[in-house]
């Protein structure tokens, strides 16, 4: 009986498999790590509410649709067509998803540079640490739109750098350590246009401890 | 010869309910007003400089701020405070522009849903146009990027959708704004626009 019960189940079972591998893998709005409240006052509650329930989940969304078409795209043209709905939205998946992990409340971790292999390895490339943030922070309010700034580790000159990406681009030249969105989503309700008083702020409940591990992992 | 930040043609408060006083007095006094110092600042400093690549290093900046100069200038002359407010904002009268937006979208209706659509699709900061092409002498919508200017076509509507244009009041909702827009669209500036670009 065993082994009529196992030869019915095989045919749709294997159905099952295909369907899987043909349709698009499901992406999750991960949970914030802490609580909504928990980055103030350096990022309020209203920002981290919208932001995190509306505007990574709409990323989410679109990338799941995105490559929901992509998976059904008949074509090389078709493809090429979905590619900027990809980018886009799994860009601002993958960005934001790096993001709420390397932010932490103040109270915790958050803003705490303990002597170690980063921060070693941040005054080596800087000079200091005061100058490494002075420099990210002009950096990132100098782009012209929306975007985001990092610090980055390149694999290949083996030293930490600040770059921008426009947009939802993620960074692919470097190993993210640190992002910071720049978005004005990310700080308006709470700092306007003064874009300087947010990048000042955003140190305080920045997850050095996360910036860390990112960096062990790449730079050993 | 340096750029000024005009001045609004209407009280801050003038768009309410459909853009608000907030919204309206940081982003004429804040935001354009940075782009015309800083217009200002790489204008000094290209006139100043001794080579093209000095020069050409300086094409961002010019770009930039005087593309946000340009964009926000044209913006505040196509707004206008709504019929409740004994403004001409969001009336279509008899005339050039509605004949031609009739002829190239059908209907006033067809043309916001397009234009919204359109706007609604740009990936980052902005700005969704009505513009007039000169070769063909049709109306199209056309999109720009952070604050490029409208080259391609004569600008007759610009609508910015930079989130510090909405968000205070829309938050992430960029649907609700850009409906809501369409009330304190100024129709007369856009024709005059449109007669003035067809002469070109």
């Amino acid at each position: 009986m065993l082994s009529i019960a196992r030869s019915s189940l095989r045919p749709s079972l294997a159905r099952s498999l295909v369907n899987a591998r043909l349709a698009a893998s499901i992406h999750t709005l991960p949970d914030l790590p802490y609580a909504y409240n928990a980055l103030e006052p350096y990022i309020c509650e209203e920002i981290m509410t919208l932001h995190h329930k509306k505007h990574h989940q709409t990323y989410v969304t679109g990338l799941n649709a995105a490559e929901e078409s992509y998976a059904k795209a008949a074509s090389t043209e078709e493809k090429i067509g979905l590619q900027a709905a990809i980018k886009f939205n799994g860009g601002g998946h993958i960005n934001h998803s790096l993001f709420w992990k390397n932010l932490a409340p103040a109270a915790q971790e958050g803003g705490k540079l303990e002597s170690g292999a980063l921060k070693t390895a941040i005054e080596r490339d800087f000079g200091s640490v005061e100058e490494f943030k002075k420099t990210f922070n002009t950096k990132t309010a100098g782009i012209q739109g929306s975007g985001w700034g990092w610090l980055g580790y390149n694999s290949a000159t083996k030293k930490l750098e600040i770059v921008t990406t426009a947009n939802q681009d993620p960074l692919i030249t470097h190993t993210p350590i640190i992002g910071v969105d720049i978005w004005e989503h990310a700080f308006y309700i709470q700092y306007k246009n003064v874009k300087p008083d947010y990048l000042n702020a955003i140190w305080n409940v920045i997850n050095f401890k996360e910036a860390e591990k990112r960096f062990t992992e790449v730079a050993k | 010869m340096s750029n000024t930040l005009p001045d609004l043609p209407y009280a801050y408060d003038g768009l309410e309910p459909y853009i608000s006083k907030q919204i309206m007095e940081l982003h004429h006094k804040k935001h354009h007003q940075t782009y015309v110092n800083a217009l200002n600042a790489a204008e000094a400093s290209y006139a100043k400089a001794a080579s093209p690549k000095e020069r050409i290093a300086l094409q961002a900046a010019l770009k930039f701020n005087g593309g946000g100069h340009i964009n926000h200038s044209l913006f505040w002359k196509n707004l206008a405070p709504s019929g409740e407010k004994g403004g001409k904002g969001g009336v279509l009268s008899e005339g050039p522009l509605k004949e031609a937006i009739v002829a190239s979208f059908g209907s006033l209706d067809n043309l916001k849903k397009e234009f919204n659509a359109a706007t609604l699709g740009i990936q980052g900061s902005g700005w969704g146009w009505l513009g007039l092409n000169p070769s063909t002498k049709r109306l199209e919508i056309a999109t720009t990027a952070n604050q490029d200017p409208l080259l391609t076509l004569v600008p007759l509507i610009g609508v910015d959708i930079w989130e510090h244009a909405f968000y205070l009041q829309y938050l992430n909702v960029k649907a609700d704004y850009l409906n809501a827009i369409w009330s304190v669209i100024n129709f007369d500036e856009a024709q005059i626009r449109l007669v003035e670009g067809s002469k070109l």
